[in-house]
């Protein structure tokens, strides 16, 4: 899985970082998306496809098939 | 006095304020778009586009063709909705300016490092129920005071003013009032806030205002403070209040589901989902299309008002499990739209989510017998306001 964020379209609601802690944090200074982990391992995927879902602004795209590195 | 109007895209069941009227499942099945009348003490009455279906809503409310109706005239008298600063009224950019210097107080980091502050301030009050002894009301006691502390500590608010502000908010969100009315409100609402800001500009305190002031002063003008600030205090305590007294009502009319939270610490995030997904106490203000725009495969034409129904559009989420007309505390949580969805998703939703998960096991712990002081069809239920609410609740132990 890849993972991918866009930025600009963050709006700092947190819930990928409730989802999936080890793969998102926010920043301290204006709460955008941080990604940690853009390859994160296969028994974190579930909670990333939680957070791309619930995440209000469609800021998370995940590539489901591993593409080339 | 006029009849007390409901808002058609919040009407609710006669015989329990917790569900969907038949009309709203009617208009839910109903394949084309309806256009209803809305009321409006600020705007008149209006027409507007009722979305009721929840892919419907999600599908609208991240389409960014859909916009607040808010260009600021300052010609025109002040309202909610004719005030600088307050999220609500921007759109795109403008909106994203402004959001991105709030956020850093709402990260999931910060409202975590609240926590022991949240729980010393459910203490006290719990403290203060007790004081006041059987009969006491909860909605007075519990539910008003605790979000109001805790948004007074985070913004710089002096506690002492709650009077005038509660007051100024219930006002500020009562359908049943005047255009004149909400003027005066707002006029009264600048100006209490006007200085506090002033006083933040002469030294920033250690507290929300103080940062933005600090942080952003120079890009900010007076109004816009002012309407951050307005903003932030309203909607950080109405609603909040109005979820913990819903959900207090709830559960005990629910014992077996009150048992939960009381006794399963590991329950207690999904519960608060499920409570704020069946309670869904905001309902979404009006947006309006800014182009032609299809919604559910139908077109809505530039200049049109849309409304969408929270309350009704929580209860039919495809992909969830079981009957969501049923309040089911151990339901795996399913993605609600309590908290709207798209760019203007709530600021608070952490916030609020931290103080549903301290308060209510605590509430029930300290009092393991809590009941109703009064029947349960003599609940005072506030339905015509713009956040659902319960006036009043005595409670027994
Ligand atoms: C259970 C409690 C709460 C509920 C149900 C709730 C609900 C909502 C909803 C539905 C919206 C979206 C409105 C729209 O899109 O038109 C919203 C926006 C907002 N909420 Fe909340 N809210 C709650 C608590 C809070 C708290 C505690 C705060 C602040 C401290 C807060 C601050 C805001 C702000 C600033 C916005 C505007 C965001 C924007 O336009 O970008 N809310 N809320
Ligand atoms: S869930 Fe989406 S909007 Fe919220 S912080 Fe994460 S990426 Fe940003």
């Amino acid at each position: 899985m890849k993972v991918e964020v866009d930025e600009p379209r963050c709006v700092a609601a947190g819930h990928c970082v409730t989802s999936a802690p080890e793969v998102f944090d926010q920043r301290d200074d204006d709460g955008v998306v941080d990604l940690l982990d853009d390859a994160p391992p296969e028994d974190e995927h579930e909670r990333v496809r939680e957070a791309a879902l619930l995440c209000p602004s469609a800021a998370i795209i995940l590539q489901e098939r591993d593409g080339p590195a | 006095m006029p009849e007390p109007k409901a808002l058609p895209f919040s009407a609710r069941d006669a015989e329990c304020p917790f569900n969907p009227a038949d009309e709203l499942y009617e208009l839910q099945k109903q394949e084309e778009l309806p256009r209803v009348p809305v009321p409006s003490p600020i705007m008149g009455e209006f027409e507007a586009v009722e979305l009721t279906r929840f892919q419907d809503a999600k599908e609208a409310m991240s389409d960014p063709r859909l916009q607040m109706g808010f260009v600021f005239d300052p010609e025109q008298p002040r309202t909610m909705m004719n005030q600088p600063g307050n999220l609500l009224n921007y759109n795109g950019a403008d909106h994203r300016r402004l959001r991105r210097m709030l956020t850093s107080a709402f990260t999931i980091k910060r409202i975590r490092s609240l926590t022991s502050k949240i729980e010393e301030i459910v203490e006290s009050r719990l403290d203060a129920l007790e004081a006041a002894g059987r009969g006491a009301d909860i909605v007075h006691e519990f539910s008003t005071p605790i979000p109001t502390l805790v948004i007074c500590e985070l913004l710089g608010v002096p506690y002492e003013d709650r009077e005038g502000f509660q007051r100024r908010a219930k006002i500020g969100l009562d359908v049943n009032t005047t255009r004149e009315e909400q003027i005066a409100n707002l006029g009264e609402m600048d100006e209490y806030m006007g200085r506090l800001v002033a006083s933040h500009r002469r030294s920033p305190g250690d507290n929300l205002l103080g940062t933005v002031v600090r942080d952003f002063g120079d890009q900010l003008s007076e109004d816009e403070l002012i309407g951050i600030g307005n903003m932030l205090l309203v909607a950080g305590h109405e609603t909040t209040a109005s979820m913990l007294s819903s959900s207090v009502a709830l559960l005990l009319q629910n014992p077996d589901q009150l048992a939960v939270v009381r006794d399963d610490p590991d329950a207690v995030d999904d519960a608060v989902e499920e409570l704020l997904r069946y309670c869904s106490p905001a309902i979404a203000l009006p947006r309006e299309a800014g182009e032609d725009m299809v919604v559910g495969g139908q077109e809505i034409n530039k200049g049109e008002r849309v409304v969408t129904s929270l309350l009704v559009a929580n209860r039919e989420i495809p992909g969830a499990e079981g009957d969501l007309d049923v309040l089911d505390v151990r339901r795996t949580p399913v993605p609600h739209v309590t908290f709207g969805y798209g760019s203007h998703q709530c600021l608070g939703q952490q916030l609020a989510r931290a103080e549903l998960r301290v308060a209510l096991p605590a509430l029930f712990n300290r009092f393991p017998a809590l009941a109703l002081g009064v029947p349960e069809e003599e609940i005072d239920y506030r339905t015509t306001s713009l956040v659902f609410a319960v006036n009043k609740l005595p409670v027994t132990w």
